[in-house]
């Protein structure tokens, strides 16, 4: 029982990881129908500023903020530099453009940080609490994680829901020629959906950095993970995002802790064939229009 | 090499291929070849009867008589044959590659004669990306299905090697490569059934998974795969009746060669076969496709089977060439590097992916260099090849979407500006501007900055 609380602990914070990265790609899915491949290389190459940041003395605090501004930048940049260009035309072209981002920024990173493996310093402890005479699994470190993630959705969702702005860039997503018939900007408003998609996915890198240690491919398998997160939630929904990503943290913590640590992204891959083999349309979504 | 590659170019360019698989949709009537093609059949024997006489007499000095003559009488036969074939059949796309492929392997080998053992090995390089490229082209440019997960694929040919080996250290080299082939292509089956439920990004997102999971299997399983170090593959050792002083890295390019001509010849056969117009309409239109006929499943999880076959013939020649089969040799990256091949020498052109192929070995040859000249700190030299295929990719999307062999074509065109309908089997070429209305949100200025976006994807899902 005791290893099911921990195994479950676990699992709600790598899974609240894994949402952040899923909501990154359902925000450009939604607005762009692009899966953004290149998510996971952006989110290392902001957790990599970071720990410059930090190697230069600056505070913990200082490199979180200075990652999220980078991500903002950078996905802002490459949405109007360009996937502007490319939106238009075949899928197929998006994605590869995607990938080539993904070579570039993993080549990238170690040119200018080298190709060791770094450790992320993580600015709580991440020695589970005591309860009484017991250690629980839930470190100060997983708690922040997980009110991180909390604080940045809920964010996201009052944006969404209550501002002017996240009112545009649904209707962008939603309808983009009536939207620009009516006066929205649609394409600021994708600019800016990459943007914070991207802020989003740098979260993700900046919070896992410290459980893992940081080289320049140490995103792959959050993509995957992200993915699947993703996947199980429809791909459309950001909430279903958020419910795939908490669902696979602890389907994946459960594998690693009773079957094997080598089969999580193996775990990963068979859930994720498993739900489009079974349900394309994902496991909380509602509708079923689009054929996979 | 880059010869090979002009020389495999005839083979998936040559205007005859169009008269008889002519695309089925458009109704396409082109206009009799004029002429018996005489001229053509002679000159074509006549090369290959004198290659292989110079290559018999180049190789004489150094090896004994009894490769010299080998060679020579398989030359003679070959220009017989070819000459033969092109005089009676000339629109029998079967006896054109084969005399194609021919004389490029003649030529290569030739060449591979005459230069150094690296220069030999880089040649073996090359013949191992070459099925793989092959096979993801037909795959991606003519099927219309994005696979991330060939470097995986490549690993289970590799490891096919390995373990046979190790269980029977006595196996032959052809069956080692045979059963790479067959494996992986069991496993493509298996993959290509769950693909063929799947579109574009999922489908792309799926095989994504599958590179960053399979190698963990080699840790899972690492009494039997050997973890993270990998399992040795014995080289080919070279056979006795080549001389003594024959480079074992020649053996390995030769080897290589005639692999891959092997893989170009079937494939190019294939597509201009009734296979091949089944998997370019399944990739245009399923419905339409399915409405005349074509088994869309089938077609996707056969095109899935071939290409999967290829990339385990490319892993048990990786395995060779490299003595080893381990997980980090088939990363991501590797799965990646052979989409960028593809995508810059030419989607769904066999010389595209030859192209490609060569450029994944001399781009990093070509960067190496470069550091060395500009004394470029070691971990910028060891990523620039991955920076350099990054930026590749997007540029091509962005400014040449067809790639290499799309450049060429265009120019060819511009060059002799007469007959010859557009290109209608090329992947690059359908009309992307009917595109943009269902799926573009931009503004029509950025719409019309990137008209010639159409490397020819799955229909949006």
């Amino acid at each position: 029982m005791h290893q099911f609380i921990v195994l479950t602990l676990n699992g709600l914070t790598s899974g609240a990881v894994y949402a952040a990265l899923a909501l990154a790609l359902v925000l450009i899915w939604r607005s762009t129908r692009v899966l953004n491949f290149a998510q996971g290389a952006m989110a290392m190459f902001t957790t990599y500023v970071a720990l410059s940041v930090i190697d230069r003395g600056g505070s913990y605090w200082l490199a979180v903020l200075v990652a999220l501004a980078t991500g903002f930048v950078l996905g802002g940049v490459l949405e109007r530099v360009l996937m502007r260009r490319v939106e238009s035309g075949p899928p197929l072209n998006a994605v590869i453009v995607t990938l080539g981002l993904f070579i570039f920024l993993e080549a990238l990173a170690p040119m200018i940080w080298g190709g060791t493996t770094r450790s992320f310093p993580a600015h709580f402890s991440i020695v589970g609490f005591t309860v009484g005479s017991k250690h629980i699994a839930l470190s100060p470190f997983d708690l922040y994680t997980l009110v991180a993630v909390l604080v940045v959705m809920a964010t996201l969702v009052a944006l969404f829901r209550f501002t002017d702005v996240g009112l545009r860039m649904r209707a962008a997503a939603f309808a983009p020629e009536v939207s620009r018939l009516l006066g929205v900007r649609v394409g600021r408003m994708l600019t800016l959906g990459w943007a914070l998609a991207a802020l989003v996915g740098s979260l993700s890198g900046v919070l896992i950095a410290p459980v893992v240690l940081l080289s320049p491919n140490f995103m792959d398998a959050v993509l995957v993970f992200g993915f699947t997160a993703a996947i199980l939630g429809g791909l459309d929904s950001p909430v279903g995002a958020v419910v795939g990503g908490i669902g696979l943290g602890l389907a994946l913590s459960y594998i690693g802790g009773y079957l094997s640590p080598d089969l999580e992204t193996l775990g990963a891959f068979v859930i994720l064939i498993g739900v489009l083999m079974m349900r394309p349309e994902g496991i909380f979504a509602g509708s079923a229009q689009r054929r996979v | 090499m880059v010869s090979g590659g002009h020389e495999e170019g005839v083979v998936t360019d040559a205007p005859g291929g169009r008269v008889d698989t002519a695309p089925a949709p458009t109704g396409d009537a082109s206009p009799p070849r004029p002429g018996p093609p005489l001229g053509a059949a002679l000159t074509v024997g006549v090369v290959a009867l004198a290659l292989a006489l110079a290559i018999g007499v180049a190789l004489a000095s150094h090896h004994g008589p009894l490769v010299p003559w080998t060679i020579t009488v398989i030359g003679g036969l070959l220009a017989v044959g070819a000459s033969v074939g092109w005089l009676t059949l000339p629109a029998n796309p079967l006896l054109r590659h084969l005399a194609v492929a021919g004389v490029a392997g003649l030529l290569l080998l030739l060449f591979s004669d005459h230069v150094s053992a690296f220069s030999d090995f880089q040649i073996a390089q090359v013949a191992y990306y070459v099925p793989a490229a092959a096979g993801l082209t037909l795959l991606v440019g003519w099927n219309g299905q994005l696979s991330l997960g060939h470097g995986a694929l490549m690993a289970i040919g590799a490891y096919t090697v390995a373990v046979l080996m190790a269980h029977n250290p006595t196996f032959p080299v052809i069956a080692l490569i045979l059963a790479a082939v067959v494996v992986t292509g069991l496993a493509g089956a298996v993959i290509g059934v769950a693909a063929a439920r799947l579109r574009g990004p999922y489908l792309a997102g799926a095989t994504l998974a599958l590179a960053v999971a399979l190698p963990e299997l080699a840790t899972r399983y690492s009494g039997t795969l050997g973890g993270a170090q990998g399992l040795p593959v014995r080289p080919l050792g070279v056979p006795t009746w080549l001389s003594e002083t024959f480079p074992a890295e020649r053996w390995l390019a030769w080897v290589g060669i005639v692999s891959g001509l092997v893989v170009l010849v079937l494939l190019a056969n294939l597509m201009r076969s009734g296979i091949g117009r089944r998997l370019r309409t399944v990739r245009d239109d399923e419905v339409a496709a399915s409405l005349a006929g074509v088994n869309v499943a089938r077609t996707q999880v056969m095109a899935f089977v071939v290409s999967a076959a290829c990339a385990g013939l490319a892993g048990a020649l990786y395995g060779f060439a490299t003595s080893l089969a381990n997980p980090a040799a088939f990363s991501l990256i590797l799965s990646l590097s052979l989409v960028t091949a593809i995508v810059i020498g030419g989607l769904g052109s066999l010389a595209g992916a030859v192209l490609g192929a060569t450029a994944l070995v001399f781009v990093p040859r070509l960067t190496t260099n470069v550091s060395n000249r500009f004394k470029l700190d070691t971990s910028v030299k060891g990523n620039l090849p991955l920076a350099v295929y990054g930026l590749l990719l997007v540029l091509a999307m962005l400014t040449f979407p067809d790639g290499i062999v799309g450049g060429l074509r265009r120019l060819a065109r511009f060059v002799t500006p007469r007959h010859r309908s557009p290109p209608a089997g090329s992947a690059g070429t359908a009309p992307s501007t009917s595109a943009p209305a269902a799926t573009a949100p931009t503004t029509s200025a950025a719409a019309a900055t990137a008209p010639a976006g159409d490397v020819q994807g799955p229909p949006a899902g």
